[in-house]
């Protein structure tokens, strides 16, 4: 789950890494009374999670009520390559002697967490890293052990940061990774990191990933918002207990597991199609699950056809057959279906899904051919 | 032989009196696996169909002599039950339950580590089945039958598709190998291929991988620095767009690292020949193999 700028700010503040203060804002008034309670100058940025905000439009530095109501106005409901703003944060304007880099990320290669420094913050780490990979410096944190002061001096000395930072930047660092192991995140990236003229540091930017398996201990993360990147079907899914990622094409996937679908999206992309989705119905999927799931897909609209790969392992074929036969009962699908039942039970799904005579369905017995086949079937229908 | 788990398997279930775990317990038991005990706390003292219910792993292992563990607790519980398995002196630690926290999986990795007395497969994985000797897990049985083709996969249906396609071309499997789709699996490719590369019974490896993580790209170095033996691998999730999670938490691609195409390159690069689609894979396998023994 990726937070919004001000989001991993205010998980920042509350354990302690230094911020510039800020105040959330959905509202042109709202923004303005933030601005007032700020005080001139302060800044708006635009809470989109996506790089380039600034070079889009999406941050104005305000110096009086004035201009803050045209940037406000200006920013709220902007399109910032694809995601609209809906919330802004004004916070405190920022002197900046220096500029760092400075992020602690879950490494699974390694197997422990990784921290990295480095003086070449406000740019894209990923370029640094490819131009002058000795420019980062990298550390990896025992996760038994702990961060330990040490690792921050190392980490500053050699990163080359100003030496009469190495002390509070140390502290951030410890701090960073509080709150990477505290709040269960996956990154925490401060870029940039600032030091002002009067020798503070202070984290200007945030962007934090949390793991959604550990939110059910942490309520009040879990309760965070993102609306510019929520989409209807997703949220439809979620709330249906079903795993869904909506895609650019149109032939409507589902699935069971997860390692399954991702095979059959490129099975189907292989055959000259554009998967509209992935779905994964899960293991032990029952009829109404399946029922729920066709709901789901075709509530895309882009959808113009619909491949069901099953291998039945704990979920049951026939479980499956029923569920697509209820599902045509409630919704009366207008597109075609294509479906591939091979495993537990498959002979009752497939003889279940010849009884019910639906009009659309097309049965499959090999993976490649229902992926062909509804390639076909989808460029019939465009 | 086989790997993991065979006759000489003796497993304790955690969480053996849910829904789940006496389902499953009980399918590896008619499977022939010697389930020897559950643990759920509270519970001590209960049978479940004649299989005897202890309070802690500690007393299990006292009891029963269990020498490998099947955790099935939801994700709030399954760190402390692999930890206390693992306390236990259990060797083989099986974790079928998803959803598991990554820093709890994190944790549990690095202490299973230092330890090093018990394997750890998964979690959220399908488990270990070696056909005709023992089933830990919950792969369906039925479609595979005793060989020499060992697999290790991070999916289960995936390995199911796959197996299925060589089971109907008379192929058959040493031992299959669910590592489960969780960004710190307890043991990875590299553990599951070097030990197929010292069992006698397999003469060829199945790999299927995924999006997420460098895992395949270190399994292609160690095949080719210490593998003999054919390996035939697949990678899903070509089509996988970049941030999205697809289904298993370790499966996703971070700005431009842990692609399909990064995966199936690195072990094209280092000999693996990589199927296109499930189908190929199983098709490569064969043709490496030969005629099925009869």
């Amino acid at each position: 789950m990726d937070l919004l700028e001000y989001q991993g700010k205010q998980l920042f503040a509350r354990h302690g890494v230094p911020v510039p203060r800020g105040i959330p804002a959905r509202t042109v008034e709202e923004a303005l009374a933030a601005a007032q309670q700020i005080g001139y100058p302060c800044v708006f940025k635009a809470q989109v999670q996506i790089g380039g905000r600034g070079k889009a439009g999406g941050i104005k530095l305000a110096s009086d009520r004035e201009q803050a109501r045209r940037h406000a106005a200006a920013i709220l409901g902007m399109d910032i390559r694809g995601l609209t703003v809906y919330e802004l944060w004004i916070e405190e304007a920022s002197q900046i002697a220096s500029e760092y880099y400075a992020s602690v990320v879950f490494d699974r290669g390694a197997k422990a967490p990784l921290m990295m420094l480095s003086t070449k913050g406000g740019m894209d780490i990923e370029a640094v890293a490819e131009q002058d990979p000795t420019a980062i410096a990298r550390l990896h944190v025992d996760p038994l052990l702990g961060f330990q002061e040490f690792h921050g001096r190392r980490l500053a000395y050699e990163a080359g940061i100003d030496r009469d930072v190495v002390r509070p930047v140390g502290e951030m660092l410890a701090r960073l990774y509080g709150v990477f192991v505290a709040e269960e995140a996956t990154l925490v990236e401060v870029n940039p990191l600032i030091v002002t003229p009067q020798r503070d540091v202070r984290a200007l930017d945030a962007k934090v990933t949390l793991d959604g398996n550990a939110l059910f201990r942490h309520p009040d993360n879990a309760a965070l918002r993102d609306p510019s990147a929520e989409d209807p079907q997703e949220q439809m899914a979620k709330e249906r207990g079903l795993t869904y990622v909506k895609l650019d094409g149109d032939i409507g996937i589902l699935g069971n597991g997860a390692g399954l679908v991702m095979s059959t999206l490129d099975v189907v992309k292989q055959a000259g199609g554009e998967p509209a989705n992935f779905l994964d119905a899960g293991g032990g999927s029952k009829a109404d699950a399946i029922t729920s799931a066709v709901e789901v897909i075709l509530s895309n609209k882009r959808v113009k056809a619909v491949l069901f790969n099953i291998f039945g392992g704990i979920t049951r074929c026939d479980e499956v057959a029923r569920g697509l036969i209820e599902a045509f009962a409630q919704i009366k699908p207008s597109v075609p279906f294509v479906v591939r039942l091979d495993g537990t039970n498959d002979e009752e799904g497939r003889r279940l899904l010849a009884e019910a005579n639906l009009s659309g369905v097309h049965t499959e017995s090999t993976m490649d051919g229902a992926a062909a086949r509804v390639v076909q079937l989808a460029g019939e229908a465009r | 032989m086989s790997i993991f788990v065979d006759h000489s398997t003796r497993l304790c279930v955690s969480g053996i009196t849910g829904r789940e775990g006496t389902f499953h317990s009980l399918r590896n038991r008619d499977y022939g696996t010697e389930v020897v005990g559950g643990v759920t706390p509270g519970k001590g003292g209960l049978h479940v169909e004649g299989i005897p219910v202890f309070d802690t792993f500690h007393e299990a292992v006292q009891a029963t002599g269990a020498n490998t563990a099947m955790v099935f607790v939801p994700p709030r519980f399954a760190a402390d039950s692999i930890l206390e398995a693992e306390d236990a002196g259990v060797g083989v630690i099986v974790a079928i339950t998803e959803g598991i926290p990554a820093h709890d999986e994190l944790r549990v990795y690095n202490v299973i580590r230092r330890n090093g007395r018990s394997r750890l497969i998964g979690p959220n994985c399908p488990g270990i089945l070696s056909p005709g000797k023992a089933n830990v897990g919950i792969i369906p049985a039925s479609f595979f039958k005793q060989g020499n083709v060992g697999v290790v996969s991070r999916s289960g249906t995936l390995t199911y598709q796959i197996g299925n396609v060589l089971a109907r071309s008379g192929f058959g499997n040493s031992t299959i190998v669910g590592i489960g789709g969780d960004p710190v699996p307890g043991s990875d490719f590299i553990d599951v291929i070097g030990a197929f590369e010292n069992d006698p019974e397999t003469e060829l490896i199945v790999m299927c991988g995924e999006i997420g993580g460098d895992a395949e790209e270190r399994a292609a170095e160690f095949i080719a620095a210490n593998v003999t033996k054919p390996v035939v691998g697949y990678i899903a999730g070509f089509t996988a767009p970049p941030g999205k999670t697809m289904g298993h938490a370790g499966a996703i691609v971070s700005g431009s690292k842990g692609t399909a195409a990064a995966k199936a390159q690195a072990l094209e690069e280092r000999g693996v020949r990589v199927g296109r689609t499930p189908t190929q894979v199983a098709e490569l396998a064969i043709s490496l193999l030969g005629e099925p023994a009869a």
